[in-house]
């Protein structure tokens, strides 16, 4: 007897089958001519300068890491979401404070510029300056 | 059920398994993506005041299928700077994540590749893979076009699946289940008893939900169109400065492979948004197998409601692509972290209230 995973795994495997199949097929039929310029690395026409695999923007990680907590907080909610008509008001409130730390870390990176892709430069903060007393002797 | 009926006719439950499973890639993922091709291009060309392919077959019905010859007969340049196992997984996986979706969709009350009980999240749960696929095929192509638009793509989908599952949530907080035929069943009847509408019922809650799950609905179709990468959110793969984004890089089969994925998930997404808030398979107005008394026609019908709510959906999503101008990519990051999902906070408090009366 096949669980109901079971038959989603026969989907999976099915899938996979039917990807190799057609690439397989068709290699079959396909041509293959490789020279030194087909298999440059494609740079609309002109040679390939240099390697992507190089530093990259930092703000792909932050992004991450903020969809993380989120799904895992979100993981936690969907259990609550189920049983959550069964228990009424209390079931709201347990929810509602849970909620209400997420909107308050939610808040915090807003706060802090973590949501802006552009990230905004730190100001140093700037020292009032004194009027000056020293008065400019204009010589006559 | 097509499984019970199936393994009783063979007396194997793999084989059932595997009849259930070749279906909906056979009947209906393949001949969907030959019709939702052509009918994209004709859409946008008759939209630009064009034409469209005209020459293959009627209204270039055929043109699809050309395509699919001629894409068999391509060389399969592989780039000599590669890196070749994670560059040729990256199809597979790709097509995988999209097509078990469809395992937990219901094409009818008799049609499920499997009845699971975590019917949506495991959708979500298994969403994923498209992820780590593109990954895959933008790190492994050594090309800065598929970098960029991979990191591009990944993370557009991550910061998109939040505001989607939290409106998954408002459903489940209403119904109290995550299983997709428990769901479409529960909308039976006529179209005021969708989730759109507040759900089945006539008591005071379904009118006070009506207005949030309008702004649910509004939520998670805009976020499952990022999802996919389709304009205005398709800064992933934006033509006039990326080429082809994370597939830039594939050539024949295996970009063929990419494509057949990027429209069964569009496929997919609309049948799951239809199933959470339009009654999946449920028919808008009666059953005419139930008035004629016939009831074997009562899941064939169920089909075509399916098909046609789906295939709405992506008309839909086309007809946005030629409506919408492309957001940056600074303004794709504040729609979802500074409007979307704030604003399906708000709808699910708002929606625990609502259910508590």
């Amino acid at each position: 007897m096949l669980t109901d995973f079971g038959r989603i795994l026969v989907f999976m495997v099915v899938s996979v089958i039917f990807v190799i199949g057609a690439i397989l097929a068709a290699k079959l039929v396909r041509p293959s001519r490789p020279s030194k310029e087909k298999l440059m690395t494609y740079e609309c026409g002109e040679d390939t300068i240099g390697s992507p695999w190089v530093k990259f923007n930092l703000r792909f990680y932050v992004v991450a890491l903020i969809f993380l907590i989120f799904d895992v907080e979100i993981v936690l909610l969907i259990p609550w979401a189920l049983v959550y008509k069964e228990f009424g008001l209390q079931g709201f409130l347990i929810g509602g404070i849970f909620l209400f730390l997420l909107g308050l870390g939610m808040a915090y990176e807003w706060r802090k510029g973590d949501l802006e892709w552009i990230r905004p430069k730190p100001v140093p903060p700037v020292l009032k300056k004194e009027p000056s007393t020293v008065k400019v002797e204009v010589q006559a | 059920m097509t499984y019970d009926f199936f393994s009783k006719l063979f007396g194997s439950d793999l084989i059932a398994a595997l009849i259930q499973s070749l279906l909906p890639l056979f009947i209906f993922i393949l001949p969907y993506a030959l019709f939702a091709v052509w009918w994209e291009r004709k859409v946008s060309a008759h939209m630009q005041d064009r034409l469209g392919p005209m020459r293959v077959g009627w209204h270039g019905a055929l043109q699809t299928i050309a395509d699919i010859l001629k894409l068999f007969q391509k060389e399969d340049i592989v780039a000599s700077s590669i890196d070749k196992p994670l560059f040729n997984i990256a199809p597979v996986l790709m097509f995988v994540g999209t097509y078990a979706a469809f395992a937990a969709i219901p094409f009818s009350s008799v049609f499920i590749g499997s009845n699971l009980d975590l019917g949506v999240f495991f959708i979500v749960a298994v969403s994923g893979f498209s992820v780590a696929a593109i990954l895959m095929a933008g790190w492994a192509s050594d090309n800065k076009y598929s970098l960029i638009g991979a990191m591009r793509s990944a993370a557009q989908i991550i910061s998109y699946e939040i505001p989607t599952i939290l409106v998954i949530i408002t459903i489940v907080m209403v119904t109290g289940t995550l299983n997709l035929t428990t769901l479409s069943e529960m909308q039976t009847g006529h179209f005021w008893n969708w989730m759109i509408l507040g759900g089945p019922g006539s008591s005071l809650s379904k009118f006070l939900l009506i207005p949030s799950m309008i702004l649910g609905f509004g939520i998670i179709y805009i976020s499952t169109l990022a999802e996919v990468n389709r304009t205005p959110f398709d800064i992933p793969e934006a033509e006039s400065e990326l080429v082809a984004g994370y597939h830039t890089e594939y050539s024949g089969m295996k970009f063929a492979m990419f494509f057949l994925a990027e429209y069964a998930n569009m496929l997919a997404v609309s049948s799951v948004v239809a199933a959470l808030f339009f009654g999946g398979y449920q028919s808008p107005c009666g059953y005419l197998g139930n008035l004629i008394g016939l009831k074997w026609l009562i899941p064939i019908e169920q089909i075509f409601w399916f098909t046609a709510k789906g295939l709405f959906f992506v008309f839909v999503q086309m007809w946005l692509r030629w409506t919408l101008p492309r957001l940056r990519v600074d303004q794709l990051m504040n729609t979802c972290w500074k409007y979307l999902i704030p604003l399906a906070f708000v709808n699910l408090i708002i929606i625990g209230l609502i259910t508590l009366i």
